[in-house]
């Protein structure tokens, strides 16, 4: 059993919200970056409605995950691509869904080793709250609770949608 | 018969078919195999950042233990290792030391308990990281790093990726291998990668005294004659050929070698035009490829190099990867029975 | 099992079981009366005899205890790796009732004074009958002719040169013809030097694929060759340990149509497996020499069934663990099988490749003709038998195994047949004593 989100209306949101930071920060000329995969297709869209000029970038955080101990390396890993320079620059970085924060942990970690960053953004569709690291969005589409028998899923990248999944589904 | 054959394929697997160590490529399907390749173009990408370094194997400590000496190899092995973020122990041990099999296994227990996680051996004898991996260390993960005339998974796995950038795939290739296939460790584990990952034709050239027995059983085809093996290929491997071959009437002369089996111009021009040149080094000019074919249009030794770090690293982080995982089920089964 | 008897008692009868020689007994529910340590009657006269013991045998065949051709027991020299008394007892367990201990020892058995030191140590410590083989040459070392006399006195059944080879041709062809001038029998292990080199797995497939230093079959063929034909011209009887591979049992088979005085044996081991067992580097099964290719196995099987090979042998070599414990190059040759060769054995009996006569006559009547001895159940022969239970079965283990050396070829699951009593001249050397 799934429930559709309006996908249209968080990227409203998102958009907003966006402009608001790149204002009141007085940054004209972001880089975006997202996160393999849904982020990465949020970061096209995002892209577009903002027109920003550079294409976005990339990131595949397989090689930063602190769940590497664990589970071991995931064998689908593909390479990162961020095909500018980061240094000084402000980056939003945005992802599908937020909930530990190790994610975002870890792509935070991989953007510095392209260089040092002035600012990151940070930009999440969907806020699930569950933190396990001191890490908040700074624009989120929308936030949520969810019972333990939910999830969300983002699935694209053409057309997108969000759906809320219920039991093992 | 017996089942030795199974138990062997799967001392380099996990229950759930994660790399955990790296001995050789028997036994590793395509899919694995794609893996590295993929994981390994990863690591190229790593390697242009600024900071050329990720967390993977922070904390862990790799010792390499090289019975058999490799400056080149083992540096590589090192550099990939401090990619990853992982400490590095470099012990040359002569084999004369450890000829006896009761120090060898005693010098590696002592290792173990120094905290290692992963070994990565060269050894003179074929087998040796074998029987490191199933008798003295097996919570250590072990990368094969050339053992006897038997395995050289990673420089197979180097020249794969170095072919794949090149042609893009595998299927319909024609490949040969060419010069001393019986001493070479590296052969044999190109003629088992080629032929896992569906190139057409795997040939090796060579006069009868540098061809293993029934080598055709190892899945490639068989040419004496050069010029006529040369035909309709899209890429061309040559072996180093050491000098000792000279003696105990395996070849006559390394000058007649070269005009028999040396790659030179004209016979790089039978091959197809986009035929790509391989070695994996050190290279013997004038005795198995003419500088001018080193260094032309059509080789790609030098790329060579390049990926041998990315493949090194995409293997050393699986195995580990492999490795953990592995100890974290068998302790949750402990907590869980 | 009723045994009502003491090892020592005059007369034992045993009754009920299989009675198989191999060499034409081949009775059910058969008696056996044994009297003074030899087989006194067999059949209705010694069900209706009186003894001071009776074994109880059902379920069992009863067999002339097994003689081996070729066995280490370690001693003089290697207390490492087993000792008369260690590997004696194990040969016991394995139903072996008179084992030919190769000359191999620290020191070489070259004299009588070995010899005698040998079938000293024997008559204290080992249960079953000890029949040492001298060397053929002075210390093994394959230059100069040994003492064949003094061997021959002091006890040697026969004279070779272990695993070790000849100089040349030349010096080989004086060994025959000296060991000729006494009767004795040169057990040879035919092997080139220079074509098996630094060689230790079969050149073959497994070895082309593990990167393995190969011997080549030529390096056993051209030998046997070598050796058949000197033995022609010299007249020595010949015997052949351990050969490997179908050319060679063709070739035997050839010399023996033309009435050469050869005779052969094979390894227990390399009736059972092939180059395949080497394909984890699993040092137990480097052995010498190697194992070869499935249809080499099958023509040495063949071989036995038509009594071209003579003898099956264990080749039993115990190792301390060390000596296995190294990359498969690095490690000595040979495995711990005196108390597996017949368990491997009825696996080739339950795969129908052997009958369990041909199987009984390669370990008993096969070798002991060999060395001019008998080993059946006709009345008067000695009382050297093996009492084994076909459908039991067993697990090599640590807790299981007498010899010294751990290396079983099997070990991680069951096997047929279990000894359930070896009796030398009448008495027990292996079995459980009344309850």
């Amino acid at each position: 059993m799934t429930a559709q989100l309006d996908i249209d209306q968080l990227l409203d949101k998102l958009e907003t919200g966006l402009r608001q930071v790149l204002n009141e920060r007085d940054i004209d000329a972001p880089l975006m970056v997202g996160i393999r995969t849904g982020g990465v297709w949020l970061a096209d869209l995002l892209s577009k409605r903002l027109q920003l000029e550079t294409a976005p970038g990339e990131l595949d955080i397989s090689f930063y995950r602190d769940d590497f101990s664990r589970i071991g390396l995931n064998p689908r890993v593909r390479p990162s691509s961020l095909p500018f320079d980061t240094e000084g620059r402000d980056i939003i970085l945005v992802d599908d869904v937020i909930m530990s924060g190790r994610t975002i942990r870890a792509a935070m970690n991989e953007i510095f080793d392209y260089g040092r960053p002035d600012s990151i953004i940070l930009a999440t569709l969907v806020d699930l709250g569950a933190r396990e690291l001191p890490i908040q969005p700074d624009v989120v589409g929308r936030s949520m609770t969810l019972a333990s028998s939910q999830r969300v899923k983002l699935r694209g990248p053409d057309p997108l949608r969000i759906e809320v999944q219920e039991g093992g589904a | 018969m017996t089942d030795q054959g199974q138990s062997f394929h799967n001392l380099q697997l996990t229950d759930d078919g994660q790399l955990r160590h790296f001995l050789t490529l028997d036994g590793l399907d395509r899919q694995l195999l794609t893996d590295i390749l993929d994981t390994a173009d990863s690591f190229i990408e790593v390697g242009e950042r600024t900071i050329k370094k990720v967390p993977l194997l922070r904390g862990r400590t790799v010792v390499n233990l090289f019975f058999e000496s490799s400056t080149r190899t083992r540096s590589t092995f090192e550099l990939a290792a401090k990619r990853l973020s992982a400490d590095v122990l470099n012990l040359d041990i002569s084999t004369s030391a450890t000829s006896k099999g009761e120090s060898l296994s005693d010098t590696l227990l002592n290792l173990e308990a120094m905290a290692s996680d992963m070994f990565v051996v060269r050894h003179s004898q074929s087998g040796a990281p074998h029987f490191i991996a199933e008798h003295v260390t097996p919570g250590v993960a072990i990368i094969n790093a050339g053992d006897g005339r038997h395995a050289h998974p990673t420089q197979a796995m180097l020249d794969m990726l170095t072919i794949r950038q090149h042609k893009g795939t595998f299927e319909g290739l024609k490949v040969a291998i060419v010069g001393d296939v019986l001493h070479s460790r590296v052969a044999r584990s190109q003629i088992r990668a080629l032929n896992e990952l569906g190139a057409e034709e795997v040939r090796v050239i060579a006069p009868g005294t540098l061809l293993p027995r029934d080598v055709e059983s190892l899945g490639c085809t068989v040419e004496f004659d050069m010029n006529r093996g040369m035909r309709d290929l899209d890429v061309v491997i040559m072996l180093r050929l050491q000098k000792e071959r000279m003696e105990g009437a395996l070849l006559p002369s390394e000058r007649e070698f070269y005009r028999l089996y040396g790659l030179s111009q004209e016979k790089l021009a039978l091959a197809k035009p986009d035929c790509i040149v391989m070695h994996p080094g050190p290279i013997n000019r004038g005795v198995e490829i003419e500088s001018a074919v080193a260094d032309g249009p059509q080789s790609v030794i030098l790329n060579q190099v390049t990926n041998g770090i990315a493949i090194r690293m995409a293997v050393m982080s699986m195995a580990m990867g492999g490795q953990l995982a592995d100890r974290n089920r068998k302790q949750s089964e402990v907590v869980q029975p | 099992m009723n045994l009502s008897a003491s090892p020592n008692v005059a007369t034992l009868k045993i009754v009920g079981g299989r009675l198989l020689d191999g060499q034409g007994v081949d009775a059910e529910n058969a008696a056996l009366l044994i009297r003074d340590g030899r087989i006194a009657a067999v059949g209705e006269a010694a069900r209706q005899a009186k003894a001071d013991g009776t074994i109880n045998a059902e379920g069992c065949v009863i067999s002339p205890g097994f003689v081996d051709l070729h066995c280490n027991l370690r001693e003089p020299g290697n207390g490492q790796k087993g000792s008369i008394a260690s590997e004696t007892r194990a040969a016991a367990h394995g139903g072996f009732t008179s084992v030919c201990t190769s000359p191999e020892t620290s020191p070489v058995n070259d004299s009588g004074a070995v010899t005698h030191l040998i079938r000293d140590v024997a008559a204290c410590r080992s249960p079953i009958r000890v029949l040492p083989v001298g060397a053929l040459t002075r210390g093994l070392e394959g230059d100069l002719l040994s003492d064949m006399a003094g061997l021959a006195s002091a006890g040697c059944v026969a004279v070779g040169n272990g695993s070790r080879g000849v100089r040349n041709a030349r010096t080989l062809r004086r060994c025959m013809a000296y060991a000729k001038t006494f009767g004795l029998t040169v057990i040879l292990n035919p092997e080139n030097a220079a074509l098996a080199a630094d060689g230790y797995a079969h050149d073959g497939l497994v070895a082309s694929r593990l990167g393995l230093l190969g011997i080549p079959e030529v390096a056993e063929t051209t030998a046997v060759m070598e050796m058949i034909l000197l033995a022609e011209e010299t007249g020595v009887r010949l015997h052949l340990g351990q050969i490997s591979s179908a050319r060679s049992v063709e070739m035997l088979a050839d010399a023996r149509r033309r009435g050469i005085a050869v005779s052969a044996d094979v390894a227990m081991h390399q009736l059972a497996f092939t180059e395949d067992a080497l394909a984890g580097f699993d040092s137990r099964f480097h052995v010498r020499p190697p194992l070869r290719s499935e249809q080499d196995r099958l023509a040495l099987i063949a071989g036995v069934r038509e009594g071209v090979i003579d003898a099956i042998v264990s080749q039993h070599q115990p190792h301390d663990t060390a000596a296995k414990q190294a990359p498969l190059a690095a490690t000595e040759p040979g495995l711990s099988t005196v108390e597996s060769v017949l368990s491997l054995g009825l696996e080739l009996v339950n795969r129908k490749e052997l009958s369990l006569a041909e199987l009984i006559r390669g370990l008993t009547g096969g070798p002991a003709s060999v060395i001019g001895r008998s080993a059946s159940l006709g009345e008067g022969e000695l009382a050297d038998l093996c009492m084994f239970d076909p459908a039991d079965q067993w697990i090599p283990a640590h807790d299981s195994i007498v010899s010294t050396g751990r290396h079983t070829p099997v070990s991680d699951r069951p096997l047929p047949g279990v000894v359930r009593m070896t009796l030398v001249g009448g008495s027990i050397a292996w079995g459980s004593e009344p309850q």
